[in-house]
């Protein structure tokens, strides 16, 4: 079932698929677009082996619609795709998120806008991961930069998504979804995962939209003999529609607390010789690959560069940024789109002058020494 | 048939404030009772039902039912059905959608779920305008009807639903109206039942925008509107074109056995499962020859 054992050499979008697998995931529906297309064509294979279900479906809509419906009947699924594909998908990624429907989508990012640059790198998709549907709501997104991140943060993304009952976004970029590394996969049974909770009260007593202190109220799967309403619409407790200011606002507001209130449980980063830096490179993604390598090349020849790797992108780490930042002269965002990212840095510091970006938005990936030359141009 | 009272106490949720966003002489509330009457036919256990709409006056109407109900996006309830109903098989899913819902926003779906044949029943409420976003031309509007969007008339060409779904593979296809309420009783009853992806098309009146704009007075003028145009299908089947006119058929219109996207999919699973079983029994043998050796060695 697994491929276990031994070193692998897996692509960034097959490593996503063993995550998935070992998270638990056993439905899959979506439409294929490069350069997502290889983790559908593994699913088509591996998920009917155990007694999962793969669909290809008509459209992206109707990929993420049938993954909402799987979930609510208790199986846990997925969608991938990419640009084009994931702004089709956003009205539906509304609708996990205010019916609480756990599901993984995972984007790896290609140039946009529009079909854009089918298929170069880019990270375009900062913003629209966060924002693309309509109106105020919580979402978690996750940017892996390596093949072995693929693995561990789809597991990630599949726990965060249950334990919270929300859509959680897997954003991969074209360079980490085709790059091969080298990898080797833990036994199963050295995975921790993640189940959602399901009511431990008989259904006459289940009201579906409860808040508790985490939150996140416990959920009945179709079909377990609790028959409740979902609806996309503003609802009250019990899931019927509502339009009362006072529920509207307490639906609302649970939704973004249950997030950010718990922002700890899901904060991934990394950080490398920070403690006495004078400049900090923040890097995500394929380009934190070269983010390092141009870290560690600036400290050989002297300067007291740090650096510091998002893994979570949303909800943004605002202490932890801030932090770190607020101990340096110049901050450095480099990022494969015409700055997303760093404008959540600069709305944090003091001085917003102090971050500088460096971008590319030519589906070419930004090289160590770009990074390195722009350090030793700023340092000082 | 079971006195009315008691399929509300029974099918409709006590905790949910009445009436129905629906306007007065809706003809939606007629078809939700042939819906509670086949279901209760068929003798259903409520946990195993899942109700699923889209958005627009039919699409409230999960909300009043008490089952597992899904009020989706527009268009996109065939979508999520087919999750739940792949997720877990033994559910009943039926997909309750309008006439905008299925063939315009949702027409793609539509036509698809048809094709794919997985084992839904779809319920189409015809109007033939959008009421809820007050009374546009729908894909339905017949050609010169008018509408708040067509104020001289509609251009547009309309879809026949049920020919739409027969052509798209449907297993099973019946039209039926909210005036031949008891017919309508048997043909989702018969959907219901169907293996494979079953539509009923219901020509129901919207007497508030469509009625209003084109000239029928009252709701009542529009069920007799009804009766007058339905010709039943086997009688329809020996009149030409030019005696049926403007008249529609009712009835079951297509009745078909399809193998099922499950049926399918169940043989996959057993082809895929074999093989993943040949690799590991290939593995466990080289793994038991090789500590044979080296027990050797």
């Amino acid at each position: 079932m697994f491929e276990i054992g031994g070193d692998l050499l897996l692509q960034g979008n097959e490593a996503c698929v063993e995550g998935a697998l070992m998270a638990g995931c056993r439905f899959y529906a979506g439409y294929p677009i490069t350069p997502s297309s290889e983790i559908a064509e593994i699913l088509s294979q591996k998920l009917p082996q155990i007694g999962g279900t793969f669909i290809q479906m008509e459209d992206e809509i109707a990929g993420i619609g049938a993954i909402i419906g799987a979930s609510l009947a208790g199986v846990k699924s997925m969608t991938a795709t990419s640009g084009p594909g994931f702004s089709l998908m956003q009205e539906n990624i509304g609708f996990a998120a205010i019916t609480e429907v756990p599901c993984v989508i995972i984007n790896v990012m290609r140039g946009g806008p529009s079909t854009g640059l089918p298929t170069s790198p880019a990270q375009g998709d900062v913003m629209q991961a966060r924002w693309g549907t309509h109106g105020d709501h919580p979402i978690i997104v996750l940017a892996p930069s390596s093949v072995r991140e693929c693995f561990e943060y789809t597991i990630k993304a599949f726990n965060l998504s249950e334990k919270y009952r929300t859509p959680v976004i897997l954003l991969s970029d074209e360079v980490i979804g085709h790059m091969r590394e080298k990898i080797m996969l833990p036994e199963p049974e050295a995975i921790e995962v993640t189940e959602r909770i399901k009511p431990s009260v008989p259904p006459e007593w289940y009201i579906p939209y409860e808040g508790n202190s985490a939150g996140v109220p416990p959920m009945a799967n179709f079909g377990d003999g609790y028959r409740y309403h979902v609806t996309g619409l503003i609802h009250d407790t019990k899931g019927f529609p509502t339009s009362k200011p006072d529920e509207v606002r307490a639906l609302l507001e649970r939704l973004q607390r249950k997030i950010e209130k718990n922002i700890w449980d899901m904060a991934y980063f990394e950080e490398y010789l920070l403690e006495d830096a004078e400049l900090l490179v923040i890097a995500y993604g394929s380009v934190a690959r070269s983010a390092k390598r141009a870290v560690l090349d600036a400290r050989s020849r002297g300067y007291k560069v740090g650096f510091l790797k998002l893994i979570t992108l949303w909800p943004f780490m605002e202490d932890i940024v801030l932090e770190r930042a607020e101990r340096v002269r110049t901050v450095l965002v480099p990022e494969m789109n015409m700055g997303q990212v760093i404008r959540e840095v600069q709305r944090l510091v003091h001085d917003h002058k102090k971050v500088r970006g460096i971008n590319r938005i030519d589906g070419t990936i930004i090289t160590p020494n770009e990074i390195l030359a722009r350090i030793m141009e700023v340092y000082s | 048939m079971e006195p009315i009272t008691d399929l509300v106490h029974k099918y409709l949720r006590h905790d949910k404030k009445f009436p129905t966003v629906w306007c007065p002489g809706c003809g939606n509330g007629i078809i939700l009772g042939s819906m509670m009457r086949a279901i209760d036919t068929l003798g259903w256990d409520k946990n195993n039902v899942v109700l699923v709409a889209g958005i627009g006056c039919a699409g409230r109407l999960p909300v009043y039912c008490d089952f597992n109900t899904l009020h989706t996006t527009h268009g996109r309830a065939l979508t999520f059905a087919t999750g739940i109903k792949l997720a877990r098989p033994e559910l009943n899913v039926v997909v309750v959608m309008g006439d905008g819902d299925s063939t315009a926003i949702g027409g793609n779906h539509f036509i698809h779920a048809a094709r794919r044949n997985i084992d839904l029943t779809a319920i189409i409420f015809n109007n033939s305008v959008y009421g809820m976003t007050g009374g546009q031309y729908s894909p339905t509007s017949p050609y010169g009807a008018k509408a708040t969007t067509a104020p001289y008339g509609n251009l547009e060409q309309s879809f026949n639903i049920s020919r739409l779904a027969e052509a798209a593979g449907a297993t099973f296809v019946a039209r039926g109206t909210a005036y031949h309420a008891k017919m309508l009783d048997g043909l989702i009853g018969k959907a219901l039942l169907k293996k494979g992806f079953s539509v009923v098309e219901v020509i129901v009146h919207c007497h508030t925008y469509y009625g209003r704009q084109n000239r029928f007075a009252s709701p009542v003028e529009m069920l007799f509107w009804q009766k007058e145009k339905a010709v039943r299908i086997e009688k329809a089947r020996e009149m030409s074109p030019e005696e049926l006119g403007d008249r529609f058929p009712v009835g079951v219109l297509v009745d078909r056995d399809i193998p099922t996207y499950e049926e399918g999919y169940e043989k996959v699973r057993e082809t895929a499962g074999e093989a993943i079983r040949e690799i590991m029994e290939e593995e466990k043998s080289k793994e038991k020859a090789k500590s044979r050796i080296y027990e050797e060695l």
